[in-house]
């Protein structure tokens, strides 16, 4: 157990930098999930969390302590891999003990953690099977089991659930986090997709082009984005983001860029906040809600009804958004605070 | 199978049992002349099966010692081209997969050159260096030793090639998962890189044994005392081009004992062969 702390991390790889100073500090026993689109560099942090990646610039400070020219054995880290690199000769007993082996630690030790492992991910009736005749979803267990016997200082999570079928992946993602809150170690956790990403985090850090576009509690990010970026990346379908010049409406100095959550228009007519017409193009009813897909004088939109949707494609509609629950954001992308108030006819 | 008709299969089961015959024929008759005694050898025709003098032949040749080869048993020289065999293909083994090791799994200046340098040699056959080789082996008191006939012939090129592709196809995360483990360089090639490497090894061992089993020139050129030749060199020896000098029983038992251990290391080692191929995931 330890907090994790980066100070100004920094990654090149000759000329092109791929993290370019990334500052984060992560309490004990929480869980930070960084998530960005490929290539953001959210990856390279945390192999360089792990110590399989050398610090170009920067620190790396595990409860203070920096661990830059430390590798990865003496960091006390334990990491689960996009594809669980399970050791395919050995069976699963062997593949969990390997670790506490190599550190020397007393055979019954060593029986008494895997079995308890085996137990709380059940995988006690497997134990003896070797990864390759076990199925996608075991393997991933056995991943996991591999991290928890270490009982290390910081688990960390390479996309772990990625090679997972849908159905799969929400189960496992409750139960990782069950699972993280429960043994209480500090964990660092990199994904892609969004949802697992706010359904995880403790603390979430959207990435993009190897810079922290923004870093919080989940619910505060969805609720104020601080960036065009990240209004889009978290959230599906995405925040609308319509063109201020093709609307009239009262905005903050400097706004460029209205936006609004799907959830948050209402269609009726209203007198105050935002009014849009909306000619819809496509409805996509999902069960429980349904997707309108819309254009207005702005640009296209996406516009969630609850239940099904007696909307008919072609339909123009009045959308109403309330002025509380609009965004705004400038020429560079970035939030403006303020609220506008208008109606456009 | 495509277009079975009656006259297709036998056809096709006609060119496959001649070729069997054309290949299986001589061994099938070295067999048969080994149980035979020299005068019925030498005197025509030749009879197509077994004689009763097997057992005189083989012991006298196993434990006799024959004359033209300076009174040698073919005990000592099936013991001496085993040695000179199995030295051979462990050490190309063991020399391979360290070096592969290295080249694959380690950052070191001048990593690329010696990969050439590794990839050149596969360019020279033995022959081409064989003066120096020798010079070397006289300098360093090592004819008619054990030694003398490994070491020349013990690093491999292609072998080394080989378990490079192997090694690269090892996933990154497999080996990042290992370092988190704590496993160390060494760790890491003894519980994972040559447990995954042992189909591989036993294929290679296969290939390696029956290669420096029939080694020939160089076991030629240093050894000269006769209890140190192989049975391959020895088997030459033999033979006089005066056909009445020659004792062909002894030859064909010889030359049957020469052929055992190879046939005996393929046949043995196939099952490991097949299911390394079945069983093929990282």
């Amino acid at each position: 157990m330890a907090s994790v702390e980066l100070k100004d991390v920094r990654k090149s790889y000759g000329s092109t930098e791929a993290v370019k100073g990334v500052s984060i500090a992560i309490p004990d026993k929480e869980l930070c999930v960084l998530v960005g689109p490929s290539g953001c560099g959210k990856s390279t942090l945390l192999r360089m969390i792990a110590g399989l990646e050398e610090i170009t610039a920067g620190e790396v400070r595990f409860d203070g302590q920096v661990v830059n020219a430390i590798g990865p054995t003496e960091r006390d880290i334990a990491m689960v891999f996009q594809n669980y690199a399970l050791y395919p000769h050995m069976n699963v007993f062997d593949n969990m003990a390997y670790g506490l082996r190599n550190r020397g630690t007393p055979k019954d030790e060593i029986k008494r953690r895997v079995d308890e492992a085996a137990k709380r991910l059940e995988l006690s009736h497997l134990l003896d099977r070797t990864p390759r005749q076990l199925s996608g979803g075991q393997r991933q267990r056995v991943a996991m089991g591999r991290a928890i016997v270490r009982e290390p200082k910081v688990f960390l999570f390479d996309e772990p659930l990625s090679n997972l079928d849908a159905k799969l992946r929400g189960q496992m993602r409750v139960e990782i986090k069950s699972l993280q809150r429960a043994l209480g170690v500090t964990s660092v956790y990199v994904t892609h997709d969004q949802l697992e990403a706010m359904t995880l985090a403790d603390i979430l850090v959207v990435m993009n082009g190897g810079l922290v576009e923004q870093a919080g509690r989940p619910l505060d990010i969805y609720e104020k984005p601080a960036s065009t970026f990240v209004a889009s990346f978290i959230g599906a379908p995405p925040m609308n983001l319509l063109k201020l010049s093709d609307l009239s409406v009262t905005a903050p100095a400097g706004a460029e860029t209205l936006g609004f959550r799907p959830e948050d228009a209402v269609i009726a007519s209203a007198t105050s906040g935002l009014r849009l017409e909306a000619r819809i193009e496509a409805v996509e009813p999902v069960g429980a809600e349904s997707f309108l897909h819309g254009t207005t004088p702005g640009g296209r939109v996406i516009l969630r009804a609850p239940g099904r949707s007696q909307v008919e494609v072609g339909e123009r509609v009045a959308v109403n958004v309330p002025a509380d629950k609009l965004h705004f954001f400038d020429a560079q992308g970035k939030r403006v605070e303020g609220q506008g108030v208008s109606v456009q006819i | 199978m495509i277009g079975q008709s009656p006259i297709r299969t036998f056809i096709a089961h006609a060119v496959l049992i001649l070729g069997v015959l054309v290949v299986a024929f001589p061994i099938y008759y070295v067999l048969v002349a080994s149980t035979h005694s020299l005068q019925t050898i030498l005197r025509p025709p030749l009879p197509l099966v077994p004689g009763d003098q097997g057992w005189a032949n083989y012991s006298t040749a196993l434990f006799g010692g024959v004359g033209r080869i300076g009174g040698v048993a073919v005990g000592t020289l099936l013991f001496n081209s085993t040695v000179v065999a199995l030295g051979i293909a462990i050490g190309k083994i063991i020399i391979s997969l360290l070096s592969a090791y290295a080249i694959v799994f380690f950052r070191f200046p001048g990593r690329m050159v010696f990969f050439w340098l590794i990839f050149i040699t596969l360019m020279l056959p033995v022959e081409v260096r064989i003066l120096p080789t020798y010079k070397v082996m006289v300098d360093l008191n090592l004819i008619d030793t054990y030694t003398g006939l490994i070491l020349p012939l013990i690093a491999s090129a292609t072998a080394t090639l080989l378990f490079r592709q192997f090694f690269m196809t090892i996933p990154g995360e497999l080996v990042e998962a290992a370092r988190v483990d704590g496993a160390g360089p060494w760790r890491f090639f003894r519980d994972i890189l040559l447990p995954l490497s042992r189909t591989n090894i036993a294929a290679l061992f296969v290939i390696l044994f029956i290669y420096g089993w029939t080694q020939y020139l160089w076991p030629l050129l240093v050894t000269n005392r006769s209890d140190m030749n192989t049975i391959v060199i020895a088997l030459r020896k033999m033979i006089s081009f005066a056909d009445a000098d020659t004792q062909w029983h002894l030859v064909m038992v010889t030359c049957v004992l020469a052929i055992l251990p190879p046939v005996l290391v393929v046949v043995l080692m196939q099952r490991w062969f097949v299911r390394g191929l079945v069983e093929t995931e990282k």
